[in-house]
């Protein structure tokens, strides 16, 4: 057994359920969750104790999935980023998956820093937080469809786009 | 025009055109 493969293989999965996992729980659960709570003014013990938490195993998730899914590409992450014919399938999806992680460091996490109060910000700053963090995650979750089609298409070309 | 992001199905909507946008464009660079 070439167990560095195996192993990257079994991480990417463990850590990328933990990563998509929670993005689904942010978008189907806890945005409409956190509404009804501001509205009947129970919300506070979302944003102090649910969603550090929650946005620890996130962001931290995502780096997971992505390393082992370089470690997992091995030979072939050249080949894959290139997209070509060999590795386009996993290509595309590897490229999704960066464009989110990306997206988790770079919009999300920094937004979400303002609006729970880990680091100073103005009303109209926290506001506009707000809508970004909003935003970039419901575009996560869109990327996250064809992100995990094409991961499961790699290693099943010819089920996928016959031929 | 409200944006199709602010709701779960207009998400998921979206997710499905890119996913078929993109398995074309994979399969054309296949080779069809």
């Amino acid at each position: 057994m070439d167990w560095i493969p195996a192993i990257s293989r079994w991480i990417h999965f463990l850590a990328g359920v933990m990563w998509i996992g929670l993005l689904y729980y942010f978008n189907f659960v806890n945005a409409q969750a956190a509404k009804a709570a501001a509205a009947d003014g129970t919300g506070a013990g979302i944003g102090k104790h649910v969603m550090p938490r929650a946005l620890l195993y996130f962001r931290w998730a995502a780096v997971v999935t992505w390393l082992a899914g370089a470690a997992l590409l091995g030979s072939n992450f050249g080949a894959a980023f290139m997209l070509q014919k060999s590795h386009m399938a996993i290509g595309t999806g590897a490229w999704l998956g960066t464009i989110m992680l990306f997206n988790v460091w770079v919009l999300i996490w920094p937004n979400q820093k303002k609006i729970l109060g880990m680091v100073q910000a103005t009303d109209e700053e926290k506001n506009t937080a707000r809508r970004v963090a909003f935003l970039t995650s419901r575009t996560n979750t869109m990327l996250s469809m064809p992100m995990l089609y094409f991961m499961a298409a790699g290693g099943h070309t010819q089920l996928f786009f016959g031929g | 025009m409200n944006n199709p992001l602010d709701s779960l199905w207009g998400t998921i909507i979206l997710g499905l055109i890119l996913t078929l946008i993109l398995h074309i464009a994979v399969k054309a660079g296949l080779g069809g």
